[in-house]
């Protein structure tokens, strides 16, 4: 029996990416990497910036994500996210733009506990891409 | 009657007014399949986000702590009302459809006794209401410069809508838009986003999800972002109607163009040959004379 399912990522313009024959997807979940394998129980949580890895035949591929939902069911993947770039796209100037834009943010004062620590991620994640 | 001079200058005018509306009945049309496609393309995301929504608030124990965004603030004082419509005119009923269904909505709830607030987005619905309920409206939005409907102007509209919510300045929210069927048929809408109606339909799945973190923390973080979900599905469906919109106006404005060239024409030849006519008796009725 295959150990594959379907992962489905959508960003609210169009269908971003749908795959059939993923092994494994990790994903950045608010508490924590999540790796899911194929039969994992239905679950829904979501995300913080981070890395998507979707591990698969046809070869690996990384995404960078700044917020989302992930539903899991029957084996079927679904990612909810507004900002999504695939890493393999990404150039040294964009990811540059996005950092600066993160900075910013993580800076401001008025904002709180949880978009601070959120931007903090942002920060964080995207340096770790230099 | 009009002289010879006259006719023939209509007749040029109402040539290049039916090639003005042609062309904007093809510019349309082109950007017409452009906005059907992306709005074709949004919507997995929205129906997606309503199951998972849907699924959430099934799920959850106990209702009376139910986030306010899902449940309401427990009154109904304050209505605001969110308008959206184009920056551009010249597009059939597009606009005043949408205006009629929110000013029929708005008198019920003046009769009700109730508060009314309007946001609105997009310069000609401002336009239109700002004669009559110009005290109401208290903000105005208009995305003259993007191009095409985008999610980030979406979120912003949402996150305006969420801050007022938050500090309490309206209870209940509703959206009006256009609802995009087919090219000549658009069904005004008017949506209520907050608090969200679920009722209806049940999913049939009585599946159990597990939760991380615990739905109450999904549900508020989720409940924001289906709010810019909806306005954004709003949006789409909009442009998509109004270039349909704009699409059949123009048809028909070139055609009515048409049979008023035939007709000036027709009127034209008449009163040339009747010119020749007249000119052609005198000259006879001279001849005899002498």
């Amino acid at each position: 029996m295959s150990e594959e399912f379907k992962v489905e990522i959508v960003n609210p313009e169009k269908s971003f990416l749908i795959k059939d024959d993923v092994s494994e997807v990790v994903v950045p979940a608010f508490e924590g990497e999540m790796g899911i394998l194929k039969d994992h129980i239905s679950i829904i949580s979501f995300l913080k910036p981070g890395i998507i890895k979707i591990l698969s035949k046809s070869g690996d591929e990384n995404y960078y994500v700044e917020d989302g939902i992930v539903e899991f069911k029957n084996n079927n993947l679904s990612i909810l996210t507004s900002t999504i770039f695939n890493l393999a796209d990404m150039d040294k100037s964009k990811q540059q733009d996005l950092l600066k834009q993160a900075e910013e943010e993580a800076n401001k004062t008025d904002i709180n506990d949880q978009s601070k620590y959120l931007a903090d991620q942002k920060v964080e994640v995207l340096k770790t891409l230099n | 009657m009009a002289s010879l001079d006259d006719l023939k200058k209509r007749i040029a005018s109402v040539k290049s007014t039916q090639k003005i509306t042609k062309a904007m009945k093809m510019v349309a049309a082109a950007k017409l399949r452009r906005a059907q496609e992306s709005a074709e393309k949004g919507r997995p995301y929205s129906e997606k986000m309503n199951n998972v929504i849907l699924n959430l608030s099934n799920g959850i124990s106990d209702k009376e702590n139910a986030p306010k965004l899902l449940s309401g603030t427990g009154q109904e004082k304050t209505h605001l009302c969110v308008v959206m419509t184009s920056d551009r005119g010249l597009c059939g009923g597009f606009n005043s459809n949408i205006i009629k269904k929110a000013k029929s909505y708005f008198a019920k709830i003046l009769d009700e006794g109730k508060e009314l607030k309007i946001i609105t987005v997009g310069s000609k619905g401002n336009d239109q209401l700002k004669r009559v309920y110009g005290d109401k409206i208290i903000e105005n939005i208009s995305f003259k410069e993007s191009k095409n409907a985008n999610y980030f102007d979406a979120d912003k509209v949402g996150k305006m809508v969420i801050e007022k919510f938050e500090v309490g300045e309206f209870d209940v929210c509703t959206i009006f838009y256009n609802q995009f069927k087919n090219v000549i048929t658009q069904i005004p809408q008017a949506q209520q986003i907050i608090p969200l109606n679920s009722e209806g339909e049940e999913t049939s799945s009585e599946e159990s999800y597990e939760f991380e973190p615990d739905e109450d923390e999904i549900l508020s973080n989720l409940l924001p972002k289906n709010i810019s979900t909806q306005i954004f599905k709003a949006m789409l469906e909009n442009s998509a109607s109004e270039q349909g919109s704009r699409m059949s106006a123009m048809d028909n404005a070139t055609r009515n163009a048409g049979e008023m060239v035939d007709k000036l024409t027709i009127e034209y030849n008449r009163s040339r040959q009747a010119a020749i006519t007249k000119e052609l008796i005198e000259i006879i009725s001279g001849a005899e004379s002498l």
